[in-house]
């Protein structure tokens, strides 16, 4: 029911879209998968109206529209999920969904009428949303189906949404399958852009893959791999498979005994105990917010150590009471979860993110109080970075916000490495990384750990954690629930440990 | 390349501000044409008109410098004013107090007191955001009143001749004072008020820019500024490094009293600051919180109140308010800069 048609936009130089064209037949779920960057989204925003084309149509039931903004586009029956939700939290499902298209007169607000349709909407796609409640009080997973009861509303046959399952669980993403299923039955058509291949594979139909702002290449998902798509997003065979040899671990590097902390609504952490041995990734799965970020942040020492009680061993060092500095000099090193807002000094060149943590040490602080800067000294060791870790562009006068996530990230995990660490910490390391990227940085981990270094790893990729790890803690409500042997325990095995069960049902 | 382009937007505001000024002009029933000859050409004669420029320009350096460093540490320091007043205060007690002591003692212990006293007021608010998050713009504020009351009550009930009608300390000694240029410069007449502290508000701005971008304390502060979780992260003292930035600050407005004290007035008197402090702010603005910029930029100001004098004495209907209009159409243009922003990124992408 939608086709692009040799599309074509271009913002200053780049050329994000190249003669984009695209067909998805009414009826069927579509992935639209590509690398960060591939043009993906900007497709799909001018299939919404929210961009306009340089050239090229965008054709609707089988006639070329004109699409000026989001308003025709929702006219014709098209809506949008947005990957980062639109809604206004301090109200309630059924104010945010007639928002923009309220129910009644000009001063009347129908809101009675509004909430009935958005019942039976919610019953017959099997959405399970209270129309009374507040968005605030909604999971993330719920206020997801909000937006896609929002397109509902307006009468949308073809749904896009963008990255749906970035934000989920893995029983979260289970139920939001179910329900795309249901609406592909009741004749919805639907179109998903995302980058994850397992997730191409298990729910859709057709799959259109782009790459450099072009379509590289249309598949049914039942004819296709997972190799194959990889290769035709990154242009080379690519190696989805973490290889990595048998652990050989060491004597315990890092200690952890009974570690709380205290949050202002209850403990963020509740009495962790573990230990990870040298030459080894333990890794921990868990719904996002159940404590891991705490778990890494206490361990680097970025919490309010006021609020910290247990204690933290590194080799035979009690660190628990070292601020951040006294724990990096230590050798323990930490690749945060948000790079851009703490990985990164994102308006600094690359050369003077690649002191972050260590301007104060030789070689590069010099003179008397080490007060100096030896830029020659900043230089030598941002070059080492980016050559070591192929960061592209590789030049150190650059910003790092003009870098792309996946060469962020291996600015950073190259800084970290530079200590060199005896403990990493790393959270969320592929978070908004291109497959090539992932793989780079997958290798390095592996690579790091059987340098000897011990390594905790954070990932709601559960894949990826599952991978990576040698052994797997699983985290809920700040509490470890559980250990399980990563090659060996099952998806659901530890899907079930990461939500206590609750999902099963 | 990159310099020229930092320069592109605070010129095209200023250039922008003069067009505006120049229809309001006309509007009052003047001519635009020579009320800018008057305006420019009365700041660049020599040697009066350059002289007189470079002494108002002297205060807003060191302020200008002051906004900027705590700016580079994310920090809105509007206390420069209070800042400035306890520094000249203080500066003048000490010339008074310590009146006997010979020059080579005397001039670095009022230095001492100009830098210290105004690092210790910028440092309160420093202090107060650092432990407690208490919002820099309110304390500061806040401390500029303080400040003012203070240093009036102090210089009416202790400091002053009796009998003086007008609110000013008696002078300090002699030993005090510091040169004016024209003692130095073949041609440049003594009655210029324009004193050493001009070429040390320059050496300031060189030693700012060195601080800023050499030292590991100007890399934490500047971390700071840019990304307080980043910094963290890195493991910066985030809290120490605004307190640093806040006394440097302090110190920097405060050196303002080597000019008004002890290069000009040779005591403190009340209401001496023409809001040098809040115009520090938008010489700041428009200098991009960078030393060079901080110094064209108060050049530029300085001209303006040099200019601002002949303007209002010899036109009909121009004031010298015009210079104040001129100034907050400047901030108003730089602070719209996204504006202009737009257009020229693409053309100067265009020509890379």
């Amino acid at each position: 029911m939608l086709e692009l048609r040799d599309i074509t936009k271009r913002f200053g130089d780049v050329l994000a879209n190249d003669r984009v064209s695209l067909a998805v037949t009414p009826g069927t779920i579509h992935s639209l998968v590509g690398e960060n960057g591939a043009g993906k989204s900007t497709a799909m925003r001018i299939a919404y109206g929210f961009y306009s084309a340089d050239s090229g149509e965008v054709v609707v039931d089988g006639a070329p529209r004109k699409l000026g903004s989001p308003h025709d586009a929702i006219a014709l029956g098209i809506g949008m999920v947005h990957q980062h939700f639109m809604l206004v939290e301090t109200m309630t499902v059924a104010e945010n969904i007639v928002l923009g298209v309220e129910p009644g007169g000009a001063l009347a607000l129908d809101l009675r009428a509004a909430g009935e349709r958005v019942r039976d909407l919610s019953r017959s796609f099997g959405l399970q949303i209270d129309p009374e409640a507040r968005v605030e009080t909604l999971s993330v997973g719920q206020q997801q189906r909000v937006e896609l009861l929002k397109a509902l509303y307006r009468e949308a046959r073809l749904l896009i949404l963008d990255e749906p399952t970035a934000v989920l669980s893995p029983q979260a993403v289970a139920d939001l399958f179910r329900i795309l299923r249901g609406m592909r039955e009741q004749g919805k058509t639907i179109v998903i852009v995302t980058h994850k291949l397992s997730e191409v594979l298990e729910i859709s139909d057709e799959v259109t893959v782009m790459r450099d702002g072009r379509v590289v290449g249309h598949r049914r998902t039942a004819e296709t791999s997972a190799a194959e798509l990889a290769r035709l997003m990154v242009g080379r065979d690519v190696l989805l498979r973490v290889v990595k040899p048998a652990a050989k671990p060491g004597a315990p590097v890092l200690r952890v005994r009974d570690l709380s902390l205290q949050g202002a609504a209850g403990r963020r952490l509740d009495g962790v105990s573990f230990e990870v041995r040298a030459g080894e990734i333990v890794g921990v799965a868990g719904v996002e917010g159940n404590g891991q970020t705490e778990l890494i942040d206490a361990l680097a020492g970025l919490v309010d150590r006021r609020a910290v009680t247990g204690s933290i061993d590194l080799g035979g060092e009690d660190v628990t009471a070292l601020p951040a500095r006294g724990r990096n000099e230590r050798g323990i090193a930490h690749v945060p979860e948000d790079r851009q807002r703490r990985g990164l000094l994102l308006d600094f060149d690359l050369a003077e993110n690649a002191i972050l943590g260590v301007d104060d040490r030789r070689p590069v602080a010099v003179g008397p109080g080490r007060s100096w800067l030896d830029r020659e000294a900043i230089r030598r060791r941002a070059k080492k970075i980016v050559e070591a870790f192929d960061v592209r562009p590789p030049d150190l006068a650059l910003p790092a916000r003009s870098l792309s996530g996946g060469n962020q990230q291996k600015l950073i995990l190259g800084r970290e490495l530079e200590l060199p660490p005896r403990l990493l910490l790393v959270a969320q390391p592929t978070r908004g990384v291109d497959i090539g990227g992932i793989e780079f940085i997958h290798r390095r981990l592996v690579e790091l750990r059987d340098s000897g270094c011990a390594i905790l790893l954070v990932s709601s990729e559960l894949e990826e954690v599952t991978a990576l790890s040698d052994r797997l803690l699983v985290m809920r409500q700040g509490r470890i629930v559980g250990e399980v042997d990563p090659a060996r325990a099952s998806t659901e095995e530890i899907g079930l440990l990461m939500t206590g069960g609750e999902a099963a049902a | 390349m990159k310099f020229l382009r930092e320069l592109l937007f605070p010129l095209a505001a200023v250039v922008a501000a003069f067009l505006a000024g120049a229809v309001l002009v006309a509007l009052v029933g003047d001519s635009p044409v020579r009320t800018y000859e008057l305006l420019i050409g009365s700041a660049l004669t020599w040697p009066d008109g350059i002289g007189y420029t470079l002494f108002y320009a002297t205060p807003l350096i060191f302020t200008g410098l002051a906004v900027a460093v705590a700016f580079r540490c994310g920090l809105l320091n509007i206390g420069a004013e209070g800042q400035l007043i306890i520094a000249a205060f203080a500066t003048a007690w000490a010339g008074i107090t310590f009146a006997g002591w010979p020059a080579w003692l005397l001039i670095p212990l009022c230095f001492l007191a100009a830098a210290l006293s105004g690092a210790a007021w910028g440092a309160i608010p420093g202090v107060l955001k650092a432990r407690f998050g208490a919002h820099e713009v309110i304390t500061t504020i806040m401390m500029n009143f303080i400040a003012a009351a203070l240093a009036s009550y102090f210089t009416q009930y202790h400091f002053k001749k009796p009998g003086d009608a007008i609110l000013q300390t008696v002078p300090v000694g002699e030993g005090a004072h510091i040169a004016r240029l024209g003692r130095f410069l073949p041609g440049f007449p003594e009655r210029i008020p324009l004193n050493l502290a001009f070429p040390l508000a320059l050496a300031a701005a060189l030693l700012v820019y060195l601080f800023l971008w050499r030292t590991r304390w100007g890399y934490e502060i500047r971390a700071t500024g840019a990304s307080p979780a980043a910094a963290e992260y890195g493991g910066i003292s985030t809290g120490r490094r605004i307190v640093l930035a806040m006394a440097l600050s302090g110190g920097l407005a405060g050196m303002v009293a080597v000019n008004e004290v002890l290069g000009y007035r040779y005591r403190y008197y009340d209401g001496f600051s023409a809001g040098y402090g809040f115009t520090g702010i938008a010489v700041a603005l428009l200098g991009r919180n960078h030393p060079v910029g901080v110094i064209l930029a108060s050049l530029l100001f300085g001209a303006l109140l040099r200019g601002g004098l002949f303007v209002d004495i010899f036109t009909e209907n121009v004031s010298k308010d015009l210079v104040q209009v001129l100034q907050a159409i400047i901030i108003l243009f730089v602070a719209a800069e996204a504006m202009f922003r737009g257009p020229f990124a693409r053309l100067s992408k265009k020509r890379v």
